[in-house]
């Protein structure tokens, strides 16, 4: 009896302190919108123009912003989530997003700032492309070993940081940037080699993954790669939550002082959390390399083929809070404003720059919490009731 | 002499009315009535947690105060900010120095009232010595901050407080960071002040101070005023006061039964991060049931030697030997394994995590040990389970062991980190200062608790710069000087004596002085 109480009592405290972060989240949102709204009107010279009668017929801007504000938004909303081709390919954008901000937001909890998902993230898309077009192996074979392969890869990208770090003492935002730059040199150079370029090509591309290797497509756009993505969600939360390793990573991560005088090996889980870290932005490259693309095969690996996948997976982290949960969600609204930015610049002639400008601008009133609070009086009027119900107890 | 709160003749000095303060549904002050005047030093006496800290915040401005109201001379005041509260001429001394470590005195000093765009160094250097000498504070104004001993550091806080013209000083928990040389100074310091007419707020829980500076004395228990005390009340009656409870004071324990050696160290010798040798080839056993109190003045390497002897720091040379194993260069992990319990010096830094929950604080070092562990998985129902057996056990006072180590008062916090390394068979308990910044209740319980664990037959070392406490547990007082041992001495030598051997004298020469000492007093 007294502990199903206790259990509804730390139910109700756990909902408390979340809803804040709802709220806020949610906040942010409209507001990033609401700006983007504004740069919207701004950016399109016909609406911009008509805002010189604002005085003598306010009617006339209004409603050419309006206009164009609601096109715009109503095809972000049905090219993200608007029909089951929209969810699909809402998916396919979620999945690497997902992988990176896991890759983030694990290292995060354990005290370390991972810089370097970019980096692994290429590393990844390197070797499981590779296995793709250059080993020969039957089909199901072909995918574990490709995709293992692009996981063993991050592993020892992000765990070199890890030891460096564990070794030397060298902070790991350098060393990860350091190494991003290097993945990034790699790729271009590997893709001049004999090994990796395209025969009878002079530009860098490599050969297209067949088909034995890439996640197979389930519906439309929506491939296997998006249920490993939540299936490493459900991995990471339980590591985190349930597992030895976990509690000394999160140990380590809240005050590595009180946890090395228990006796945990700092070093070591420095080590082990970076490669796992590493080994989940691999993933993410994974997904680029063996993830069917909107005409069904994989895109051959060139230079820009996993894109900025491991720098908005520092966003999708800090907006998931850098918890499992939080950071699929966050993976999901992210890769819904790309698949519904496509849209919406189709549709409004919205330039696909805007959705950056949203993910951008979301995270930023996520970061600063206080000053929505402040711009949202809402927040603030319920604090107050809070508190005065506090009061007459 | 207990009576109850007095009713003060109005507008004198600085007056608080019925300030009420609460966080959510938890009441931190209740219609609390306080008034401190020119000229004397108030005692605000109470348990941690018992509101003290929450009023002196409000009073500096830190809080805005559901309710009361603050006078100064008989005219309202509200303070926004400390700022305010400064301008109104209130200082205030933190426990947790405010000061920019990488600055100078003089530097600090200025920091935040940099009048216009030049900082006049030469004019705050001067402050410095002109105050120093006004109230026999000596501090080099050209010193950087975080060369300076803690004491030091200290008296640059009241500098501060000073050359903001305070009329009223709120000294918050001084002594919690001081050897008692410097207290005795620092008692010295606040006595001048006194003298000088400025009113003084002395906030602590330690009753021997009390009655030794006090001019009054409040006691606050659970947020509300219990009493005004007279400074002749007993620590005892104080004590129960404070606690609402007859407290002992006294530690009961039988005689020593030291069993057979545990631990054997022999010519130790370790190295502080800089490369300066601060354990200097000491050697010393303790056995079974019996506990080795370590006394010294702070600084003297009691805290490397302890960090040493669980392998958080690297052993130059010598042996450490427990059980007849070699651990002189185990890591922590082997050194627990081997049947160490350590009790950490800065619990807050290195003995617990208080973004993790009591439960998993109190399996820190046994979580990945059966029945917490099975497999690569945490057994999250034995966690549990153990934590709220162990909460009855220790009586860890919270209403859930899934709250944050945050949500724990002090002495709770160190009854939690006690009850891990007590719930475990240990060979060897090396505790340094396991009662700092715990109060008088708590403290009762956690010695009881170590005077248990050495009739179990555990060889206890105990590192204490509480002459106190080295009295009250002591079955042998090892002292240390600069690294080396000055002695080992039964636990009823004199204070006399104990003092003049944690300045370097040793025993022999020590006792001679002060029976010289006596004998002069009584001619």
């Amino acid at each position: 009896m007294t502990t199903a109480n206790a259990r509804a009592d730390r139910f109700t405290q756990w909902a408390r302190g979340r809803w804040r972060e709802w709220a806020i989240t949610l906040a942010a949102f409209v507001l990033a919108l609401l700006v983007g709204a504004i740069l919207m009107c701004a950016a399109d010279p016909d609406v911009a123009g008509q805002f010189a009668y604002l005085f003598t017929a306010p009617a006339l801007p209004l409603g050419a912003a309006w206009a164009k504000v609601s096109t715009a938004y109503s095809a972000l909303l049905a090219g993200a989530v608007g029909s089951p081709t929209a969810l699909a390919a809402t998916s396919a954008a979620a999945a690497p997003l997902i992988c990176a901000g896991l890759a983030v937001g694990l290292a995060f909890r354990a005290g370390l700032f991972n810089i370097g998902a970019q980096g692994q993230a290429i590393v990844g898309s390197i070797a499981a492309a590779w296995v793709g077009f250059a080993l020969p192996l039957p089909p199901v074979i072909h995918l574990v070993v490709a995709v293992l392969a692009g996981l063993l890869a991050g592993g020892v990208w992000g765990g070199v940081v890890g030891w460096l770090k564990a070794r030397t003492g060298a902070h790991e935002v350098i060393v990860t940037i350091m190494m991003n730059y290097i993945a990034g040199g790699v790729l271009a150079w590997v893709l001049t080699t004999d090994a990796f370029q395209r025969p009878g090509r002079d530009d860098p591309i490599s050969p297209e993954v067949p088909a034995s290797a890439a996640f197979p497509r389930l519906y439309e756009q929506l491939h296997l790669g998006f249920f490993v993505a939540i299936l490493a969600a459900v991995a990471v939360a339980w590591l985190l939550d349930r597992s030895v390793l976990g509690f000394s990573i999160r140990a380590v991560g809240a005050n590595p002082h009180a946890a090395g005088t228990a006796g945990m090996n700092v070093s070591a889980t420095t080590i082990i959390t970076m490669a796992t870290a590493g080994a989940l932005a691999g993933l993410a490259g994974v997904m680029a390399a063996l993830g069917p693309s909107v005409n069904g095969v994989p895109v051959p690996l060139t230079e820009g083929l996993v894109g900025t996948v491991g720098f908005d997976a520092i966003t999708v982290a800090l907006l998931g809070r850098s918890r499992p949960l939080g950071i699929v969600l966050a993976g999901l609204l992210f890769g819904g404003l790309n698949s519904g930015g496509l849209a919406m610049q189709s549709v409004a002639q919205t330039p696909l720059t805007l959705t950056l400008v949203l993910q951008a601008l979301v995270v930023l009133f996520v970061a600063a919490p206080q000053l929505v609070a402040t711009l949202v009086p809402f927040l603030n009027a319920r604090k107050a009731k809070v508190s005065l119900t506090g009061a007459d107890a | 002499m207990i009576r109850p709160v007095a009713e003060q003749a109005r507008g004198t000095g600085l007056q608080l009315k019925g300030i009420t303060k609460k966080f959510g549904s938890f009441v931190a002050n209740d219609a609390v009535d306080l008034d401190v005047r020119p000229g004397e030093i108030h005692c605000l006496l109470g348990e941690n947690g018992a509101g003290k800290s929450t009023l002196m915040n409000v009073l500096y401005g830190l809080y805005q105060p559901d309710g009361g109201d603050i006078l100064i001379d008989g005219r309202p005041v509200r303070f926004a900010d400390p700022k305010a509260a400064m301008g109104a001429g209130i200082g205030m001394v933190h426990q947790h120095f405010m000061l920019v470590e990488v600055f100078t005195v003089a530097e600090n000093l200025i920091l935040g009232r940099e009048p216009g765009v030049v900082v006049d160094l030469k004019a705050a250097k001067r402050t410095v010595r002109e105050l120093s000498e006004r109230y026999n504070l000596p501090v080099d104004p050209d010193a950087v901050i975080e060369d300076l001993p803690v004491g030091v550091q200290q008296r640059v806080e009241i500098l501060k407080a000073l050359a903001n013209d305070a009329q009223y000083l709120i000294f918050d928990e001084p002594t919690a960071v001081l050897t008692p040389q410097e207290i005795d100074d620092l008692m010295e310091v606040m006595k001048a002040l006194r003298d000088e007419g400025k009113g003084i707020v002395f906030i602590t829980h330690k009753l021997r101070e009390v009655r030794a500076i006090a001019d009054r004395i409040t006691v606050l228990r659970r947020g509300r005023i219990v009493g005004d005390a007279e400074p002749g009340t007993s620590e005892t009656e104080l004590a129960q006061l404070m606690v609402g409870r007859a407290v002992d004071l006294t530690v009961d324990k039988e005689h020593a039964a030291p069993g057979d050696v545990r631990l054997t160290v022999d010519e130790l010798t370790v190295a502080n991060a800089a490369g300066a040798v601060v354990v200097d080839s000491i050697s010393f056993e303790v056995a079974g049931g019996e506990i080795l109190c370590i006394a010294g003045v702070q600084g003297n390497g009691q805290s490397e030697l302890a960090d040493a002897l669980l392998g958080n720091i690297p052993v130059l040379s010598g042996r450490i030997r427990l059980d007849g194993r070699e651990l002189s260069q185990a890591s922590p992990r082997q050194s627990i394994a081997a049947g160490m319990g350590f009790v950490p010096e800065d619990r807050q830094h290195d003995g617990f995590i208080g973004s993790f929950t009591i439960a998993e604080n109190l399996v820190l070092n046994r979580y990945d040990t059966a029945p917490f562990a099975r497999g690569a998985a945490l057994d999250l129902k034995a966690i549990n389970d153990n934590a709220v057996a162990l909460r009855d056990e220790f009586d860890i006072r919270t209403p859930d062991v899934q709250n944050l180590g945050s949500s724990l008062s002090g002495g709770n916090a160190q009854k939690v980190v006690l009850a891990r390394e007590l719930s475990r068979d240990l060979a060897l308990l090396v505790a340094s200062q396991p009662t700092r910044g715990v109060d008088v209740g708590a403290i009762e319980f956690l010695h009881k608790r170590i005077v248990a664990e050495r009739d179990k037959g555990t060889a206890v070392l105990l590192v204490s710069t509480e002459l106190e406490e080295v009295e009250a547990l002591a079955d042998r007082v090892l002292v240390m000087y600069r690294g080396g041992v000055v002695g080992i001495v039964p636990p009823d030598t004199s204070r006399d004596v104990l003092g003049m051997m944690m300045a370097g004298v040793p025993y022999e020469e020590a006792q001679a002085l002060a029976v010289a000492d006596t004998k002069g007093k009584d001619a």
